[in-house]
């Protein structure tokens, strides 16, 4: 038997660091990519006799994900400690919450090769994130940095209901999309905003049985999280294959090596002796307020990929494209809500030219002067053959720029699309003419250099003429020859 | 009458009236204080030079005419389990000799704004852990009464220093007793207030569902004018502080309901501070109270159910001191756990090790439910039995510890004798509820008895009015010339 004789099975526990004004537990700034221990105060760095005093904008933050991972709020909820010990963890023992979670039973649906998958979400917690160990060839030991600590995290964890590491990959972008769509979370995982860690088993096929299985940390990209379940699923077969047993371990993902290490066994697993943190009281969020955070939710990725599909006829690809940035989107949507012109071109252009400015310029839509009208507009333009798409991307250059009508654009800039039959024949006749080989293989049977015929004449409009008249004309001249 | 000698109200008045100056009074402290310390050892450390620099400024701002805070030029000792900017704060154990916090408690914060001397830092168990004042690792406090007997604990040198006349007025801290216990045993009043009613930010955590800062007078008035100054909502640094109503105590019980729990009269009580509480409790009734009887039936398990709450979560709270960024640090040649091990082998004593044992196992997997879980609903049920007996009664007295002071040694070895000290007092912590100890006697020995009152949450004024009018009524508490 082989790998196609098992199912794969895998949970995530994602944790992704809230972009709140301050810390979770004191008045700190939370920024990342500060100099070291420049963003720490004797409470983060749990100095003797200090205390925490929950960050409320942690709480709603907490509950707007639960919320648009359609989870239950627990209004009533508490902090726990969770001790243990590690240099970066200054008060030797986390705040985090043990058995009332923020938010629980919840899912959420992603798209996989076009199907919907419905998985589900344990529970999502608040806590507080620790500092870093920093080691450098340049002195002996370690040092710490307690920036980071007392950064608010929310743990998300789900059901082990996704099946492949596909799935895994696509529930994974599907989290930090919304993430960032909320608006709650930079959602990097370079930076490590968003880190998951990685449970798999593997079972035969027709099994309702779980296998045991392992957690893999350290895995830091969607690739590598991919990658990660792929090797380990893997690996798992073989050890059954080879007649092993799979033990319940933390083994930790090395994604430069494409391996795992074992990097601690069952019986090595901590005691971490939660208990409810004292400092704190519990705390009740009103049933207003839950309403309130929730009515705030906009319309999120896959709800928004499906509707462009089904009203637009948009492709999944295009469709979840389009979806996962929310200022794209939304400009997307404004052009859209105008009527002016075909909702399909208007996504060509977003998630094509576009974008590819945006992504070159590493800006967004909001920081352009491009407006609706002006988009929308050039499009009719395109519509009507007032101009060709070649020329219409020498506008978007412009009014990507500022805020002037495309209209504008192409009188000053003489774009307009060349129909006059008389001055298109002629440039059609010398092109003949300047390319007598072509004209030959044409005759010859090799009709598709009728391509490279068309290209020198719109090349000799300065792409002001419209292809597809030039290419009747050029065939057309052709066999008149 | 001496200066030393004199009460936080009638040194103010003096203040107020000019007829001694702040500096002046600083200075007597401290001679005082040099006097005292060698039969004492109530200081671990004290501030003369910060104490004259702000009793200067006192006078100055005396002389301006401008508005003076409560304490004005009044010294206080501070616990050295509370933080102090820019002195250390050692908790009395090696693990922090040499710590010095960057900030203020809250309370601390509060001293200075109310123009208060802040004439050192004071003796304690260390990490508040014990019940004599020996547990510290530099030094034993003597009780003023007899120096060859303890102060109590924790709050040993808050107590010794206030009842050895060194200063009026001091800052203590009460887990399970260890203000109320020293105040009973060295004849001062101690109290400990409502979980809550003061700021806990700065004190050093020993067990943050239990521990409470409170003050030390030898007069119930200035142990009243203490607490004004310090009580308060802290909401910027303390979640669980709350506001306290507050007025200063009144010289009225007429009507008041004395409540009397027999189980505080149990085995383990002696006999004569049996009868000495009993006979205070006559007083009320002579001053026009009315004495009810009132059922406590789970007081027998308090001291279980504190012992394991306590200690479960100093095993948390003490868990940062692993040498890595302040205070005592091990081994740094050998591996992170040679760090972590010989770190806390040497720098903390043997009871506070004690408890950080006791406490990780009743917090570990699998006895959990068995001894922490157990202990928390305890809690909820001496807690209930409490609001219970305060619809029949405003204030229940009790003994404040089974015994009077014990020799110092005497129960060092005995760590269980030396847990039934508390016997009387944790039941108020683990209810939240304030409590304060008042003088009601001496033993046949000589040896001051305390008598405790407890009321509901935030009675506090109540409380004050009831220890005053005793007071009153036994025409002033007595000092021990030493």
């Amino acid at each position: 038997m082989g790998m196609n004789d098992y199912e794969v099975i895998v949970g995530l526990e994602v944790h992704a660091e809230l972009c709140t004004e301050t810390k979770i537990f004191c008045g700190c700034k939370n920024a990342f990519g500060a100099e070291v221990n420049t963003l720490c105060c004797p409470v983060c760095m749990g100095m003797p006799g200090t205390l925490p005093v929950l960050n409320k904008q942690v709480v709603d933050y907490a509950i707007k994900m639960g919320h648009a991972l359609n989870c239950r709020i627990n209004r009533v909820s508490k902090n726990d400690r969770k001790n243990y010990f590690y240099p970066d963890l200054p008060k030797a023992y986390q705040i985090s919450q043990f058995d009332i979670p923020l938010c629980e039973d919840g899912y959420i649906d992603i798209l996989v090769n076009g199907q919907k998958k419905r998985v589900g979400i344990t529970r999502i917690h608040i806590e507080e994130d620790a500092g870093k160990l920093i080691h450098d060839d340049s002195f002996d030991g370690s040092l710490v940095d307690f920036n980071r600590c007392g950064v608010p995290l929310i743990e998300m964890v789900s059901e082990p209901d996704l099946r492949s590491a596909e799935e895994a990959k696509a529930y994974l972008e599907a989290i930090t999309s919304i993430l960032l769509y909320l608006g709650i979370s930079d959602a990097k995982m370079q930076e490590g905003s968003v880190r998951a860690d990685v449970n798999v088993s593997v079972r035969k096929k027709g099994s309702t049985e779980f296998g045991t299985r392992t957690e893999m940390k350290n895995v830091n990209s969607f690739g590598a999280v991919y990658r990660a379940i792929q090797y380990e699923a893997a690996r798992q077969v073989e050890v059954l294959e080879n007649g092993g047993v799979i033990e319940q371990e933390t083994r930790r993902w090395d994604d430069a090596k494409g391996c795992n290490f074992l990097l601690r066994s069952k019986e090595d697993a901590q005691d971490y002796r939660y208990f409810p943190e004292p400092d704190l009281l519990t705390f009740e969020v009103s049933e207003a307020h839950v309403q309130e955070l929730k009515d705030s939710i906009p319309e999120l990725p896959v709800a928004k990929t499906i509707r462009y599909m089904q009203d637009f006829g948009l492709n999944q690809d295009d469709a979840s494209l389009l979806a996962s940035n929310k200022a794209r989107s939304e400009f997307f949507d404004s052009c859209v809500a105008m009527h002016k012109c075909d909702a399909k071109l208007v996504s060509n252009w977003v998630i094509g030219d576009i974008a590819r400015i945006l992504n070159e310029r590493r800006i967004e839509i909001g920081d352009t002067a491009l407006t609706k009208e002006n988009l929308t507009d050039m499009i009719c333009l395109i519509e009507k053959g007032t101009i060709s798409n070649t020329a219409a991307k020498t506008v978007l250059e412009t009014i990507i720029e500022e805020d002037v009508s495309p209209a504008k654009v192409v009188e000053e800039k003489g774009l307009a699309q060349v129909n006059d039959a008389d001055a298109l024949q002629k440039i059609v006749n010398d092109v003949l003419a300047a390319n007598q080989k072509a004209v030959a293989d044409y005759k010859g049977g090799k009709t598709n250099v009728a391509g490279f015929l068309v290209g020198q004449c719109m090349k000799a409009t300065k792409g002001k003429g419209n292809p597809a008249t030039l290419r009747e004309m050029v065939v057309a001249a052709i066999e008149a020859l | 009458m001496e200066l030393y000698r004199k009460s936080a109200s009638e040194l103010s008045a003096l203040l107020n009236k000019k007829e001694i100056s702040a500096l002046e009074l600083a200075d007597a402290t401290l001679a005082r204080i040099e006097a005292v310390e060698p039969a004492v050892d109530a200081f671990l450390s004290v501030n003369a030079d910060a104490m004259r620099e702000k009793a200067r400024a006192v006078d100055e701002k005396r002389a301006r005419g401008e508005a003076l805070g409560a304490l004005a030029g009044i010294p206080v000792a501070v616990k050295d389990n509370i933080c102090t900017r820019g002195v250390a704060t050692t908790c009395a154990s090696k693990m922090l000799e040499n710590f010095v916090p960057p900030y203020n408690a809250t309370v601390v914060d509060k001293l200075e704004a109310a123009d208060a001397l802040i004439a050192g830092k004071v003796n304690m168990d260390e990490f508040a852990m014990g019940g004599s004042c020996e547990n510290s690792a530099f030094k034993a406090t003597k009780n003023p009464w007899d120096t060859s007997r303890v102060p109590g604990g924790s709050s040993g040198g808050s107590a010794a220093a206030v009842a050895a006349c060194e200063v009026p007025l001091s800052l203590g801290s009460d887990t399970g007793g260890s203000i109320r216990c020293p105040a009973g045993l060295c004849g001062i009043v101690g109290l400990k207030p409502t979980y809550g009613s003061v700021s806990r930010f700065g004190l050093v955590a020993f067990a943050s569902s239990l521990d409470q800062i409170g003050p030390f007078g030898r007069t119930v008035d200035d142990t009243a004018l203490l607490f004004d100054v310090i009580r308060g909502k802290d909401s910027a640094h303390d979640a669980t502080s709350k506001d306290c109503p507050f007025t200063m105590p009144g010289s009225d019980v007429r009507g008041m309901r004395i409540g009397v729990a027999k189980e505080y009269f149990g085995e383990g009580v002696s006999e004569e501070i049996k009868t000495a509480v009993l006979r205070a409790v006559d007083e009320f009734k002579a001053m026009g109270a009315e004495v009810v009887e009132v059922s406590l039936p789970s007081t027998g398990y308090a001291l279980s159910a504190y012992y394991i709450i306590s200690s479960a979560e100093a095993s948390s709270n003490l868990a940062r001191y692993d040498g890595v960024k302040y205070g005592y640090s091990g081994r740094r040649d050998g591996s992170l756990t040679d760090l972590y091990l010989s770190t806390r082998s040497e720098g903390f004593g043997r009871e506070v090790k004690r408890r950080i044992m006791l406490g990780t196992y009743v917090l570990s997997s699998g006895y959990y439910d068995a001894y922490y879980k157990r202990a928390k609903m305890l809690q909820k049920q001496i807690a209930a039995e409490f609001a219970a007996a305060f619809e029949h009664c405003d204030l229940i007295a009790t003994p404040t510890t089974p015994t009077t002071a014990f020799r110092l040694g005497e129960k060092l070895s005995d760590p269980l004798a030396m847990y039934a000290s508390d016997i009387c007092t944790v039941t108020a912590n683990i209810a939240g509820l304030p409590g304060v100890s008042v003088p009601c006697g001496v033993d046949s020995e000589g040896l001051p008895i305390g008598l405790q009152l407890l009321g509901p949450h935030f009675s506090e004024s109540k409380l004050l009015t009831a220890a005053k009018c005793f007071e009153t009524a036994k025409g002033g508490f007595a000092v021990k010339e030493l």
